[in-house]
């Protein structure tokens, strides 16, 4: 099912939860909500459940406008962050009960039930009460009630956030499996850009109630357009320099104090002549030179151990600069060293509007 | 078990004995009393069942009414104030709890001044409104007062545990497909189970116990009187009082409480644990 998103506002007296958010999302796509705590994002899902009404714009499934379509005839199913299972009731009731609700046969009930139930690997613990099982079960129940009335669209609100991080990394590979099998439109929110990039088809970014960016996750990280989408996409973070781009002798410069860089023209033009700009690169994108002569020169501030990488904080003049560097480099605190820039990976922005220069 | 371990391990039993002690002395002196003569200290000079004769013939004389009477009294005031209770504080509480409505502030302010209030300096004006609605004197007027002057604190129990169903619980039960009539009666219902027995339980025993507000609005030991009332009257002012029959009568009022308490321990001390975590 297609979902589509119109103009959607969301107010309580002076708060906004969700500001005139426009967005469309394909038959059998997974689009992530990503967005700091207290965006919007689950207000702008519990609108598309039929929990919140719109306080304007609209919500299409297909092309039909539900905003005024009870939850229940939605046809659709949630996971929420807290499971919300119902705790009188056993695994089988729980998991039965949106089909008890149709009125489901009960030879039917049980049959779809106990498929959904080993399904989702719980098969076994059907007649115990949600108190007796561990969050990862918990949430097992909760996603096999969600998908047991076979539902047009999946909702998922933070379903991970309460769990343990290698449940969370097992129960990641297994949501993802699932959406792609039974080839579900899905919505998930989450406020962890890594749980967003790995599943999502295309990610919506939000900040203040506002949609940032909505774009596949390898186009999010290479091409964010504005400032927020650069520097909360990414892990660790963009570094962000103040710099001036001027042009001489047919080159680029990206100039700031004790850094002078040269620019693929390509970007450089856009970001020329425009006083002082944002640059954006990535830890990943500026590298330990071997020599020491060359690069922009600065005196490492702190080396904190990754394992696999070695995450360096240099100083340089007043600016500060992160930079994954090769453990077996055995950096020290204090010492001196150089850094290359991989400019042609530099992003540009406008500091006033926080809008890309690029793209 | 070392020796430290084994003392550590029995004080707090010590402890709770102790603390209890005296309620169970009285509790025995209740009883030992009500089939005693008479009684020094804890011990009986006789036995003797006269105490009890109460049951079958009415202690004041003629014109007095039965303990059966009496007891069918009470049980229709506590069994109404205990089912009008729990539905008005139900369904208020769960208004209170989860609808955003004009007033809700102030009226949530009002009840708990209301609860606070020192009900007695009500009872004059309480008397002139009985007697305007002709209600004095009645089981009617004193069952509506006593629910009255219950709802506050009912109404703020059921709050508080509405307030702990989740959201999220709800709204899962609205997406899977349930009017909000069924999400009320088969989801939050069933959780605040608890709250409910524990709303029950006060509310019978106030309304089984209540000896103000019946003494005040009725007349005497007449056939409107509650057990309470009919205890008091062995106070008489003219003879002696007897405490043998006081203690019979008293143990007799025991007995329902007694019932009522042991069916509903258990859900008293079931708390639903787990499948509502975290939430919005
Ligand atoms: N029922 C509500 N009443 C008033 N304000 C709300 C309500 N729900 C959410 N908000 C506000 O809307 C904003 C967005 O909240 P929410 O959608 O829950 O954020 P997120 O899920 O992204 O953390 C927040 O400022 C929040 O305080
Ligand atoms: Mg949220």
């Amino acid at each position: 099912m297609k979902v589509k998103l119109e103009n959607l506002s969301k107010r309580w007296g002076k708060v906004v939860g969700a500001d005139r958010i426009d967005l469309e999302i394909t038959d059998g796509e997974f689009v992530a909500f990503l967005g700091p705590s207290g965006c919007g994002k689950t207000t702008t899902l519990l609108m598309v459940a039929g929990i919140y009404k719109p306080t304007e714009g609209s919500i299409r499934f297909d092309e039909r406008v539900v905003n005024y379509v009870a939850p229940k005839d939605r046809n659709i199913g949630m996971v929420f962050q807290s499971y919300a299972l119902y705790p009188h009731m056993t695994v089988f009731q729980n998991i039965s009960y949106p089909l008890k609700l149709q009125k489901t046969s009960k030879e039917e009930m049980k049959q779809r039930a106990q498929k959904v139930a080993d399904m989702m690997d719980i098969g076994h613990l059907m007649d115990r009460k949600p108190a007796q099982l561990s969050g990862g079960q918990q949430q097992r129940v909760a996603l096999g009630r969600a998908l047991v009335k076979e539902p047009k669209l999946l909702l998922f609100d933070e379903p991970l956030s309460n769990l343990d991080a290698r449940l969370r990394l097992s129960m990641r590979g297994e949501i993802k499996r699932l959406q792609v099998e039974l080839r579900v439109t899905s919505i998930y929110v989450t406020h962890d850009q890594v749980e967003a990039m790995t599943m999502a088809d295309r990610v919506a970014v939000m900040k203040d109630g506002k949609l940032q960016a909505y774009s596949p996750p390898d186009e999010l990280y290479d091409q964010p357009r504005t400032l927020f989408v650069a520097s909360f996409v990414g892990n660790p973070p963009m570094n962000l320099i103040e710099v001036d781009v001027t042009r001489e002798n047919g080159d680029y410069h990206a100039r700031a104090d004790g850094i002078d860089l040269i620019v693929p023209a390509e970007r450089g033009e856009k970001a020329a002549g425009k006083g002082r700009v944002i640059m954006g690169i990535r830890p990943e994108d500026v590298t330990i030179s071997e020599q020491e002569q060359e690069g922009v020169s600065g005196e490492i501030y702190v080396v904190e151990p990754l394992g696999r990488d070695d995450l360096i904080d240099v100083r340089v003049g007043e600016t500060s600069i992160r930079v994954l560097a090769d453990p077996a480099l055995r950096l020290k605190m204090g010492e001196n060293t150089a850094l290359d820039f991989n400019t042609s990976k530099a992003q540009f922005f406008d500091p006033a509007t926080e809008q890309s220069l690029l793209w | 078990m070392t020796l430290r371990q084994r003392i550590m391990a029995v004080i707090p039993y010590v402890l709770l004995v102790l603390t209890v002690l005296p309620i169970v002395v009285g509790y025995f002196w209740l009883a030992l009393s009500s089939f005693s003569v008479s009684t020094e200290g804890l011990r009986s000079t006789g036995f003797t069942l006269s105490n009890w004769s109460f049951l079958s013939e009415p202690p004041f004389g003629r014109g007095y009414p039965s303990i059966w009477r009496v007891t069918f009294n009470t049980f229709v005031i506590a069994i109404s104030m205990t089912t009008a209770v729990v539905i008005v504080s139900s369904l208020a509480g769960y208004a209170l709890s989860r609808l955003n409505f004009p007033g809700r502030k102030s009226f949530l302010s009002l009840t708990l001044i209301l609860h606070a209030f020192p009900s007695v300096t009500l009872l004059i004006g309480i008397y002139f409104v009985l007697r305007t609605l002709k209600l004095y004197n009645t089981l009617t007027g004193v069952g509506l007062v006593m629910i009255g002057f219950e709802l506050p604190f009912g109404i703020w129990l059921m709050k508080g545990f509405f307030d702990n169903v989740s959201w999220d619980m709800e709204r899962a039960a609205l997406i899977d497909g349930a009017s909000r009539l069924r999400v009320w009666g088969e989801i939050i219902l069933p959780t605040i189970k608890p709250g409910i027995a524990a709303l029950s339980i006060f509310a019978f025993i106030s309304g089984w116990n209540a000896w103000l507000i019946p003494k005040t609005f009725t007349i005497g030991a007449g056939q409107n009187a509650t057990l309470s009332v009919f205890l008091n009257n062995f106070r008489g002012d003219t003879v002696a009082v007897q405490w043998g029959a006081v203690t019979a009568v008293g143990l007799f009022q025991l007995i329902p409480v007694a019932i009522f308490f042991i069916f509903t321990q258990d859900l008293l001390l079931s708390i639903y644990a787990g499948g509502a975590k975290g939430g919005t």
